[in-house]
C-alpha cells in the first residue's frame, strides 16, 4: 500500500515527492490575542512550511475573534498537515481550505508610487483608469495609486508602471472569503 | 461573592482546586511571592530540586506513572530556560505538566530587566500551549484551563508566565469551571462508529493481522490497557508495542511479540513487515519504528487510532483513520466484535502463529553470556529476576541500557516504565525516578542507567537523600557512550571520537558524599548478592555495574534497512551492513 512511496534507503526516510505543489489559500479563525502571529508564523517555520503571504486582522470584535488568510504552496500530504497542525493550536478556531472549497473571491490592495513628468506621467494616468486605480496622493512629479484586485492585476499594473518610472510598492497581501451566503 | 486573594494566593490555591499535592520546584527573585504562601501552608508539598531540569523530569516520572499531572515551579530566566529540556521532552512523549514560572513585573518586559527573557516566546514551540498572564482577572481562570489543556486530548505540557506584579496584585478567585465547551480546544473522544464497525469487519477477514500499540494506550489509562487485553483475548492475533507502549499488554502473555523497531524483536519486526492487516492503536509511526518508508509493511491494511488528527498519515498512508480515545474506541471494538461473534479467530490465522513461532525461533535476543565478566543483559535478567514479585516501578536514561531494559525487562503492568522515548533526553531517569517513587511512596523504583547519562542529572541523588526516597541508581558503567560507539563503530570505522567516558567519578564515593550508599559489582558471580543487598538498603543507592564494555546492542534494523533487514546476534562484519547511504542517516 505504499507504492506511491519512493525509496531513499534511510531510518530518517526522506521521501521522493510524487505529487505537483498545489497554491492553496486558508482562512484561519484565531482568538485575537498577544502572540497569536507569532504562534502561526512559528508553527510555519518550526515545521518548514511554506508562507506566499499571511495577513491578520480583527474580524469580529466583541468575541475577540481575528481572521488570518494565508497562502502557502505545498503538496497534497503537506497541506493536509499544514491544516491539521493549525487546527491543533489552541487559540485557533477554525481552518478553512477556501480553494478546496471552491473558486474563493481573492484581493489585494497596493499602494504604488510612480514619479516622472510629460508623456510618462501622462501614460501612467491612463492606465491607471483602465485598471480603476485611485490616486490618493500627487505632486508635480509624483502619483501615489491605490490599487484593489486580484494579485496578478496588481502584478500587472505594476509591470506597467516600471518603465513609467515605478519608485515604490507596498502590498497588503492576500485577503479572501468564499462565495455565496454561508460563513465559513 | 467570589472571594479576594493574591495572585500568588491564587496559584497555590488553584493547584488545591486541582488536586495537587506535590510540586518540583527551585525558587527565585520572580517568585519569592509564590514561595511566601507555600510557606504558609501544608497542602501542597514542595519537593525542592537541584537544577530546574530535574524538576520538569521528575514532574513527568510523577505524571506518566500516575495518571495526574505534574506540576513544576520555577523563576524567571535561568529557571525558565533551564526548564525547557524537560518541556520539550514532556511534549514528544505526551506527558501532561503545568510549568508555573515567574516573570519579571509587567512595566518591566521587555526592558531586558534583571533575569527576564522571553518566556513565552521561548516555550511556544516546545509546549502544548502557554500563557503571559498580564492581568490579574485572567490568572484564575488561565490556570484552571493550564490544566485542562495539559490533561486532555493527547496530553502535554502547559506553561504560565505569571509576572511578579500580577502574584502581588489582588483579585477574585475563581473555582475550576466545566472546560470541555472550551470555544476553540476540543479534543475529539469518540471514534466514528460506522469506521470502528469498518474495522472490525476487516478483523474478521485478516488471515495475517497485528495489533501495533503504543503510548497512546498509556495516555488514555489503566482500563485502556484493559481492554487491550480484553480485545487481544477475543481475536486471539498477536500484539507488539513500541518503547513508549510498554507494560500496556503484559510480556508474559503469549500473544506478545515483544518491542518493535530499530531494536525491537525479530518476530515483532517481521510479523509488521509481513501482515495483512495492521491495527495501530495510539502509536504514530516514528521513524525508529517504520524505517524504510517504502518498504514499511508492503501488503497489509492500515487501521490507525490516534486522538491527534495530525499523527494518521502524517508519514505512512492509512487506510482507515479513527480519530477518538484509545479507550473508547477499543470498548466499542469489544462491543461490536461481540455483537457479531463469540469466537475468536485463533485457528483461523494458525498459520499466521505458525510462521511467527519460526520467527521466534530466531532468538533475537539470544547473547553470549560470561562468568567473567557482566554483560549488560545478563544484569537486566538478573535485577527483573529479584524484582519480579515486588511492585517495580522502572526509568531509564538514554542509550543502549536503555534499549537493554526495553528488551530484557518483561513489563506486565502499564505506567511501570518511564523513558525518554521521543526527544531521547539522557538524564531523564533519575529525576524521574525521584517523581515515581513520590507518586509510590511503597514501591520499588529503580533507574537503569547509563555512566554518561547519569551525570547529567547526578546532583538530584541528594534530593532523594533531603526526601528519604529510596530509588535505586542502577547505572550499567561500560565506560563509554556506548549507544554513541556502536554508531561510531558502524559508520565511522569504529573510530570512537569523544565517546569514551573519560574520568569518571567514584560512584560508591560520590553516593556516600550525597548521604546515601554505593555498591560496586565486577563479577558476575556476586550480582545477585549485590543487587539482594540494593534492594534491602532503605535508601537511595547508586550501584556501579561494570559491564563489559563494548558490547552491541542487537537487533537492530541499520539505517536504510527495512524491517526483514535486521542486523541479528550472529550476524558478522556489522561493520560493513551499512551502506554509504545510510551513513548520512541517524
Ligand atoms: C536511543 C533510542 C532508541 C529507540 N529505539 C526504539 C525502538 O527500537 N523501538 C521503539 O518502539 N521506539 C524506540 N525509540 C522511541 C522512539 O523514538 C519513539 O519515542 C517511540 O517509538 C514513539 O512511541 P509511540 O509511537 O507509541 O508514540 P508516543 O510518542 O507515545 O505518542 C503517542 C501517540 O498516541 C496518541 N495518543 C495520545 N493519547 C491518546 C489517547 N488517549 N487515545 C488515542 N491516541 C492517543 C498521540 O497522539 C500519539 O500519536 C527509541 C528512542 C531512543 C531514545
Ligand atoms: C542530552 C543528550 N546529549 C546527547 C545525546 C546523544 N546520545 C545518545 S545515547 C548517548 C550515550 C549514552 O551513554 P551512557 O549513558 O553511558 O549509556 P550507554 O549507551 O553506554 O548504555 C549519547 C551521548 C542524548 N541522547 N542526550
Ligand atoms: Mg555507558
Amino acid at each position: 500500500m505504499n507504492a506511491h512511496l519512493q525509496p531513499s534507503g534511510s531510518a530518517y526516510f526522506i521521501t521522493k515527492p510524487t505529487a505537483k505543489p498545489e497554491r492553496h489559500t486558508l482562512s484561519v479563525l484565531v482568538d485575537n490575542e498577544p502572540g497569536i502571529l507569532a504562534r502561526i508564523a512559528g508553527l510555519f517555520s518550526a515545521r518548514g512550511f511554506n508562507i506566499d503571504s499571511l495577513t491578520v486582522s480583527e474580524t469580529e470584535h466583541e468575541k475577540g475573534l481575528s481572521r488570518i488568510t494565508v497562502v502557502t504552496v505545498a503538496r497534497p500530504k503537506i497541506l493536509a498537515q499544514i491544516k491539521l497542525q493549525l487546527e491543533r493550536l489552541v487559540p485557533v478556531h477554525k481552518v478553512h481550505d477556501l480553494t478546496e472549497e471552491g473558486e474563493p473571491l481573492e484581493r489585494e490592495l497596493a499602494l504604488v508610487k510612480v514619479a516622472g513628468t510629460g508623456e510618462n506621467r501622462v501614460e501612467a494616468l491612463r492606465i491607471a483608469d483602465a485598471f480603476r486605480a485611485q490616486v490618493v496622493d500627487a505632486s508635480t512629479s509624483s502619483f501615489v495609486f491605490e490599487i484593489t484586485g486580484k494579485p496578478n492585476k496588481i502584478e500587472q499594473f505594476i509591470n506597467l508602471m516600471m518603465p513609467l518610472g515605478l519608485v515604490e510598492v507596498v502590498r497588503t497581501g492576500l485577503v479572501a472569503i468564499s462565495r455565496g451566503a454561508a460563513p465559513m | 461573592m467570589a472571594e479576594q486573594m493574591s495572585g500568588a494566593e491564587m496559584v497555590i490555591r488553584a493547584l488545591k482546586d486541582q488536586n495537587v499535592e506535590y510540586i518540583f520546584g527551585y525558587p527565585g527573585g520572580a517568585v519569592l511571592p509564590i514561595y511566601d504562601v507555600l510557606f504558609q501552608q501544608e497542602d501542597i508539598k514542595h519537593i525542592l530540586v537541584r537544577h530546574e531540569q530535574g524538576a520538569t523530569h521528575m514532574a513527568e516520572g510523577y505524571a506518566r506513572s500516575s495518571g495526574k499531572v505534574g506540576v513544576v515551579l520555577v523563576t524567571s530566566g535561568p529557571g525558565a530556560t533551564n526548564a525547557v529540556t524537560g518541556l520539550t521532552d514532556a511534549l514528544l512523549d505526551s506527558i501532561p505538566l503545568v510549568c508555573i514560572s515567574g516573570q519579571v513585573p509587567t512595566p518591566l518586559i521587555g526592558t531586558d530587566a534583571f533575569q527576564e527573557c522571553d518566556t513565552v516566546g521561548i516555550t511556544r514551540n516546545c509546549t502544548k500551549h502557554n500563557y503571559l498572564v498580564k492581568k490579574i482577572e485572567d490568572l484564575p481562570r488561565i490556570l484552571h484551563e493550564a490544566f485542562y489543556i495539559a490533561s486532555s486530548g493527547r496530553p502535554g505540557p502547559v506553561v504560565v508566565d505569571i509576572p511578579k506584579d500580577v502574584q502581588f496584585a489582588i483579585g477574585e478567585y475563581m473555582k475550576p469551571a466545566n472546560l470541555s465547551d472550551h470555544q476553540s480546544y476540543k479534543p475529539h473522544l469518540d471514534g466514528d462508529l460506522g469506521a470502528i464497525e469498518e474495522s472490525v469487519n476487516l478483523m474478521l477477514k485478516a488471515k495475517k493481522p497485528i495489533f501495533y500499540t503504543g503510548g497512546g494506550i498509556i495516555n488514555s489509562g489503566p482500563e485502556a490497557s484493559k481492554n487491550l487485553r480484553e480485545l487481544a483475548k477475543l481475536t486471539g492475533f498477536p500484539v507488539t508495542s513500541t518503547l513508549m507502549g510498554l507494560g500496556a499488554f503484559p510480556a508474559s502473555n503469549s500473544q506478545w511479540l515483544g518491542m518493535l523497531g530499530m531494536h525491537g524483536t525479530y518476530e515483532a519486526n517481521m510479523a509488521m513487515h509481513e501482515c495483512d492487516l495492521m491495527i495501530c492503536l495510539g502509536a504514530r509511526f516514528d521513524d525508529r519504528i517504520t524505517g524504510r518508508l517504502d518498504r514499511f509493511s508492503p501488503n497489509s491494511t492500515k487501521i490507525h487510532v490516534d486522538i491527534d488528527p495530525s499523527s494518521i498519515g502524517k508519514t505512512v498512508h492509512i487506510d482507515l483513520p479513527i480519530i477518538g480515545d484509545c479507550n473508547r474506541v477499543i470498548s466499542e471494538m469489544i462491543r461490536i466484535w461481540r455483537e457479531k461473534t463469540d469466537k475468536s479467530r485463533i485457528s483461523e490465522i494458525a498459520d499466521w502463529f505458525k510462521q511467527i513461532e519460526k520467527w521466534r525461533e530466531v532468538k533475537s535476543l539470544r547473547f553470549e553470556n560470561s562468568d567473567k565478566i557482566i554483560k549488560p543483559q545478563y544484569a537486566i535478567q538478573r535485577l527483573a529476576e529479584a524484582t519480579k514479585d515486588k511492585d517495580t516501578y522502572i526509568t531509564t536514561e538514554v542509550g543502549q541500557h536503555q534499549m537493554w531494559a526495553a528488551q530484557y525487562f518483561p513489563f506486565e503492568k502499564p505506567n511501570h516504565f518511564m523513558t525518554s522515548g521521543g526527544l531521547g533526553t539522557m538524564g531523564y531517569g533519575l529525576p524521574a525516578a525521584i517523581g515515581v517513587q513520590i507518586a509510590h511512596p511503597d514501591a520499588l523504583v529503580i533507574d537503569i542507567a547509563g555512566e554518561a547519562s547519569v551525570q547529567m542529572t547526578c546532583q538530584e541523588f541528594s534530593t532523594a537523600v533531603q526526601f528519604r526516597l529510596p530509588v535505586k541508581i542502577f547505572i550499567l558503567n561500560n565506560e563509554y557512550m556506548g549507544m554513541v560507539r556502536q554508531w561510531q563503530q558502524l559508520l565511522h570505522g569504529s573510530r570512537y571520537s569523544q565517546s569514551y567516558s573519560e574520568s569518571l567519578p567514584d560512584f560508591v564515593q560520590l553516593a556516600q558524599a550525597m548521604g546515601g550508599k554505593g555498591i560496586r559489582c565486577e563479577n558476575p558471580n556476586e550480582l545477585d548478592d549485590a543487587i539482594k543487598e540494593m534492594l534491602a538498603y532503605d535508601g537511595p543507592v547508586l550501584f556501579d555495574c561494570r559491564v563489559s564494555r563494548e558490547e552491541n546492542c542487537l537487533p537492530m534494523i541499520p539505517s536504510g534497512k527495512a524491517h526483514n533487514e535486521m542486523i541479528l546476534p550472529e550476524t558478522k562484519n556489522i561493520e560493513n551492513v551499512i551502506d554509504e547511504k545510510g551513513r548520512t542517516l541517524v
